[in-house]
């Protein structure tokens, strides 16, 4: 019995198998829109690697590239980590892009050290290597560097909540990102040195890894803590809604203010409705359009980008202050990514 | 059928009964069905990319599996015996950044932290087969409590920092030698010994054979006089050093001890066990077929990669392809009883 069940048991597994690579050609034909397979070496490619394929703020910024891309008339190939943090998963993806011939490689690092070692690997090769976003450690170990200055984005809110206070005794909650994460520590001690703050003055600080329910644990547990609490720092409009969430359940949403950054079209939104006070606008597609130009530039001419260009940040509010520049959230739905 | 027809005798060797043609021997080999599939795949992403049928591709993509296809072994081992580990991509971050801050931060030469490393891991293992033996607990619970033991291990002792500047023999099994005019590297080569040693002690010694009747069952083989709570722990134990080895070839390959390194590998190893066609209920399948597995995921990953498919599409085939392979173990179960 078994003799026989095993034969087609095996041709089974192997037809199964065959049934996916089929699957594989209807994925690309009705992928990205670039499935079409390389033809000869007149092509530009540029490549495009993100943290992860989910975040709102990078598929806004494979949007900005794609856009670009079909302008300038080269090819994107496009890849991203597993999670927030997968090293090994984009050494792979910048493996393969090597191997598949791109001029230059756009890459946000999950880990702004490990990356290192692979993106030299690939400028050896003559690839031109532009970071977006999150800037390597060191900074040289890249050709360029196109991002929001994460400091600035952080002294914007941080001088807001100041003025908004107006002289108010503060008692500060932090919902930061993650220990060790160059991003978050910016934006952390950008607003402290907006606000006139040091870490001794901040009450509660938690780490919410950008993530909304988490976000509104840590302010739950801030509350707990010192209920006082009357201004809430967070690491990006997620972690500030869940913030909300927990201020609304006690009662507590309208005298405490709560500032951010990102500047996604949901936390622009919930600016607007008046659940956060003001939030740093950042611009991942001008991070990608630049970087695909640069990239064009390099394939004609052999220029190569170099240095680091600050792609903006804007402060969105609707209660402007007195002495702080900010524009309102009509600008910042019309500017929003996500 | 013609089994039957025989009056069932003790004595007689099943292979004898069955008295199969080379032919047919190759057609029910398990591993069959996963190499067709890998050949199919290759010949596919051949036409549909220029880059793709190179020696350099290929190297690639040994070298872009080598992590995870070490881990597989490990999990090939337990699987066969009828347990599961997801541990194992949390247990090898923290033999990388045990070795790599032992030896680039600590005082230890880069031989005494490899040996270290590989001392721990198999600590780990160990210590899964012992809660899983003596207690007796599930391995599933079991390896799922270390996974959070070693993962938060990792963080307390990494001090979620990256380490860099690694000495030499840390790195040197992701160096390059050339072969033709292709580069193949070290770990490649230490890889495939792994799996071509894994696979001769399993089909050849009386401990592999030990092995496929302790997952097809552990009361025949106690029976039998085999000390299975022994060779249970041994099979932990055995995946746990290859763990390290894995380690090892981490930090070679991307030349740091990253912290947050492996968080997916235990799901990636278990695809790469189901993929090459070994049953998760135990004592059927090869360290081979893992091999063909492990090849299956690095060929679609890359081939996708060149045509310039997202990788979203990527993780999407995988899944479909591990839900076909435990259909198609399960239809097979069914029809065999």
């Amino acid at each position: 019995m078994s003799r026989i069940s095993r034969l087609p048991s095996s041709l089974l597994r192997a037809a199964a198998c065959t049934g996916a690579a089929a699957l594989a050609l209807t994925a690309c034909g009705s992928g990205s829109g670039s499935g079409s397979t390389s033809t000869g070496s007149g092509e530009v490619k540029v490549g495009l690697i993100t943290k992860t394929d989910t975040n709102p703020f990078f598929v806004k910024m494979k949007e900005g590239a794609e856009k670009t891309a079909k302008a300038e008339g080269v090819k994107l190939m496009t890849a991203a980590g597993k999670f927030d943090g997968d090293n090994a998963g984009q050494v792979t993806a910048i493996e393969n892009m090597v191997a598949s011939g791109v001029k230059g490689i756009l890459i946000t690092p999950s880990d702004s050290k490990a990356i290192v070692p692979a993106l030299e690997k690939a400028r050896a090769k003559g690839v031109l290597v532009i970071a977006l976003d999150t800037p390597t450690e060191p900074q040289s170990a890249v050709d360029a560097l196109f991002a929001t200055d994460n400091v600035k984005a952080g002294e914007l809110i941080g001088e807001y909540a100041k003025a908004a206070m107006k002289g108010k005794a503060a008692k500060i909650a932090a919902l930061d990102l993650a220990p060790g994460v160059s991003v978050g520590v910016q934006r952390h001690s950008g607003f402290l040195k907006g606000f006139g703050a040091t870490d001794k003055d901040v009450a509660c600080a938690q780490d919410t890894g950008g993530d909304q329910s988490k976000g509104q644990t840590a302010m739950e547990n801030c509350l707990q803590k010192e209920p006082g609490i009357n201004v809430v720092y967070t690491i990006n409009e997620p972690a500030a809604l869940g913030a909300y969430t927990a201020l609304k359940a006690k009662g507590r949403e309208k005298d405490v203010l709560i500032v951010s950054v990102d500047g996604g079209c949901t936390g622009t939104q919930a600016v607007k409705d008046g659940k956060i006070a003001a939030t740093s606008q950042q611009y991942p597609l001008k991070m990608a359009a630049e970087g695909v130009k640069a990239v064009v530039t390099y394939a004609k001419d052999g220029k190569k980008a170099s240095g680091y260009t600050d792609t903006g940040v804007t402060l969105i509010t609707d209660k402007a202050q007195d002495g702080v520049t900010s524009k309102d959230t009509a600008y910042g739905l019309e500017n929003c990514w996500g | 059928m013609t089994a039957t027809s025989t009056p069932p005798s003790t004595s007689t060797p099943y292979s004898e009964l069955k008295a199969p043609t080379p032919v047919r021997r190759l057609l029910t080999q398990p591993t069959t069905g996963p190499l067709v599939a890998l050949l199919l795949a290759c010949a596919f992403f051949s036409f549909s990319s220029d880059q793709f049928l190179t020696g350099g591709n290929f190297s690639l993509i040994v070298q872009q599996v080598m992590v995870v296809g070490t881990l597989a072994i490990g999990q090939t081992l337990i699987i066969l015996t009828a347990g599961i580990d997801l541990s194992c991509g949390a247990v090898m971050a923290f033999g990388s950044i045990m070795i790599a801050k032992m030896a680039a931060e600590g005082s230890l030469p880069p031989l005494a932290a490899i040996a270290l490393g590989l001392v721990v891991c198999g600590g780990f293992g160990m210590l899964n087969g012992a809660l899983v033996q003596k207690i007796p607990l599930p391995p599933f619970i079991v390896t799922l409590g270390m996974l959070n033991v070693a993962f938060a291990l990792t963080h307390i002792y990494s001090e979620e920092q990256t380490v860099t500047n690694l000495p030499g023999p840390l790195t040197a099994l992701g160096q390059t030698f050339p072969l033709g005019k292709t580069d193949i590297t070290y770990g490649s080569l230490v890889t495939i010994a792994l799996f071509l040693l894994l696979a001769y002690a399993l089909s050849s010694t009386g401990w592999g054979r030990h092995v496929y009747a302790l997952g097809n069952s552990p009361e025949a083989a106690r029976l039998n006089g085999i000390r299975t709570s022994r060779l249970t722990i041994g099979v932990y134990t055995v995946a746990g050093i290859l763990y390290g080895i894995a380690a090892l070839l981490l930090i070679s390959r991307t030349g740091v001890g990253d912290p947050q390194a492996g968080q997916t590998d235990n799901l990636d190893s278990i695809t790469a066990v189901v993929l090459g066609g070994t049953s998760l209920f135990g004592g059927r399948g090869s360290v081979l077929g893992t091999f063909i597995g492990v090849l299956i995921v690095g060929v679609f990953r890359n081939g996708l990669q060149l045509m310039g498919v997202a990788s979203i599409y990527q993780t999407l085939i995988t899944g479909v392809l591990v839900i076909l392979a435990v259909t198609v173990d399960q239809i097979s179960r069914k029809k065999a009883r």
